[in-house]
């Protein structure tokens, strides 16, 4: 069996950062991935990005040397993706945060309203309901992310966990203020609002569910395998038909329904910026489906069925 | 074959005949623009000297100049379409929060409080904006038309040392002169309890847009 010689190089300066000889040729880059890092022990493997050209894309951990356009001795350069924090970590932070400020909100912990107001409740018993739809909503998300996804990238940059932390807590925060304050208006039309938003919120977080584990079937245990889905027998799932991306469809459809529970702008205001967010994450995601499947379905819209 | 080959060309042509002519009437517009923009502003400046000449005081000033200073600046908000279509090469965010910044000043501070517009704070910052617009738009517009005087380079270049640190103490100074009669009026505020379930406070907010002038670095464009 003829061996490898693989060199790294920064892709920058160009410098010759590692030399690995007797490589063999059924080596993943994810395995030399771990061997540049016992040379140089501050750049695990989840911050490397090895490519074949400096300014080129990042090679797959899977990918295999000897199907590489390499010779047996191969050039590599390296860049530095910045600290790494895994998905989950992000995701675990990201949503227990709007699950503790909230109830800090609810529950009227001192200072954040007039002192003859702590730890008072509220007598609407919609913020009662707001409560545990909110509560609800992220416990459901912190469990999907512990059982739930399956993820194909398993870190993203550190400055990340700032970035998303300040959206969610920081609108969190907005809202739960409103919504649990001692001069909260309940909603115009009453009890027939309130039965009619809670019933659009539930239909959507179970139909949210039924997506995420759709997705989880498509994809083998710890497998990064990306295949089109397709509606099951579950009818939460025959969305599908006219969507790509019918967990934000879902979502929507869930802070729709809170927004109109609560009659509250500010969560008008959040429904509309994960609107647009999630419309550019699907816009992208479709775009990669159309590119990489050339058999999907046409009917199908990234977010809104024939809309958007 | 070969007539499917000359359309082919035929179209090729057509279609750098369009880029050429799309661009040609993009500078076309471009320099139109700048050119009725220096106007604009040089309008303004002289406006401005005319009355104080005349009037020997600043105080009423601000009310003879409103309606063209409304008009200029808030016309400036073409350019941030000219960077989102691309006949500008510069970001549509720089630009976007440069000309909204004014817009706000305008419109939200000086045009709509009264009391603080015989304030010297204003004629300060009307002053400083009056230079560098005529002193951008005319860089601008001898730029499309390929024949920069040296002057007018140096002095776009070198006048922001001075003009960028004085109109940020003249746009200050009148936000904070506005602060009380904010508060008295209860302008552009609104209060709990009410249907939308949510407030605001235009004094806080006011507040707020000072400190923004701290990490402020798309001034320096």
């Amino acid at each position: 069996m003829k061996h490898y010689e693989v060199e790294i190089l920064d892709a920058k300066t160009k410098d010759k950062l590692c030399f690995l000889d007797k490589v063999e040729p059924n080596a993943t880059i994810g395995e030399i991935k771990s061997m540049f890092h016992k040379s140089h022990p501050q750049w695990y493997p989840a911050r490397q990005s090895i490519r074949l050209d400096p300014k080129g894309k990042s090679l797959k951990d899977e990918d295999v040397l000897q199907h590489l356009p390499v010779g047996t001795t191969a050039t590599f350069y390296f860049r530095d993706l910045g600290a790494q924090i895994s998905w989950v970590t992000v995701f675990l932070t990201e949503y227990t945060g709007p699950l503790v400020i909230y109830l800090m909100f609810y529950f009227r912990v001192p200072f954040i309203y007039a002192p003859k107001y702590d730890f008072t409740t509220s007598k609407h018993w919609v913020v009662h309901l707001a409560c545990m739809c909110h509560s609800f909503h992220y416990m459901k998300r912190l469990l999907e992310t512990l059982f739930v996804h399956r993820f194909s990238h398993g870190t993203m940059p550190l400055r990340n966990i700032f970035k998303n932390c300040t959206y969610y807590w920081g609108f969190a925060a907005w809202m739960a203020y409103y919504i649990n304050h001692p001069l909260y208006t309940p909603p115009i039309y009453g009890e027939q609002q309130i039965r009619l938003a809670l019933i659009i919120f539930l239909f959507c977080q179970i139909g949210n569910f039924s997506i995420h584990i759709a997705l989880r079937n498509l994809r083998p245990p710890g497998s990064k395998t990306r295949k089109i889905p397709y509606p099951t027998k579950n009818p939460f799932t025959w969305i599908f038909l006219l969507v790509s991306c019918p967990n934000y469809t879902y979502e929507l459809g869930s802070w729709l329904g809170f927004t109109v529970m609560t009659q509250c702008l500010p969560v008008a205001f959040f429904t509309m910026v994960g609107f647009i967010q999630m419309t550019v994450w699907a816009k992208g995601k479709h775009r990669s489906y159309l590119k990489e499947f050339r058999d999907y379905p046409p009917l199908r819209s990234p977010i809104l069925p024939f809309v958007l | 074959m070969a007539s499917s080959e000359e359309d082919g060309t035929v179209e090729e042509k057509e279609n750098n005949n369009k880029k050429r002519s799309k661009s040609a009437l993009a500078t076309a517009w471009l320099t139109f623009y700048n050119i009725a923009m220096t106007a604009g502003w040089l309008v303004l400046a002289i406006a401005m000297m005319r009355f104080y000449i005349q009037k020997g005081t600043h105080k009423g000033l601000y009310r003879s100049i409103a309606r063209t200073l409304k008009f200029f600046q808030t016309f400036a908000l073409v350019e941030v379409g000219h960077c989102a279509i691309g006949i500008v090469r510069t970001s549509v965010i720089v630009t976007g929060v440069q000309v909204c910044s004014r817009i706000f000043m305008v419109w939200f501070i000086t045009n709509s409080i009264r009391q603080i517009q015989n304030e010297e704070s204003v004629i300060l910052f009307l002053v400083v904006w009056t230079v560098t617009e005529i002193t951008r738009y005319s860089y601008y517009t001898f730029n499309l038309l390929h024949h920069l005087p040296y002057f007018i380079k140096w002095a776009r270049y070198n006048l922001f040392i001075v003009l960028y640190p004085l109109g940020v103490i003249g746009e200050l100074l009148t936000i904070y002169a506005a602060l009380p009669f904010v508060r008295r009026s209860g302008m552009y505020s609104m209060r709990l309890p009410n249907k939308y379930n949510v407030s605001f406070d235009y004094y806080y907010c006011l507040i707020v847009v000072m400190l923004s002038y701290i990490p402020r670095k798309e001034h320096f464009q």
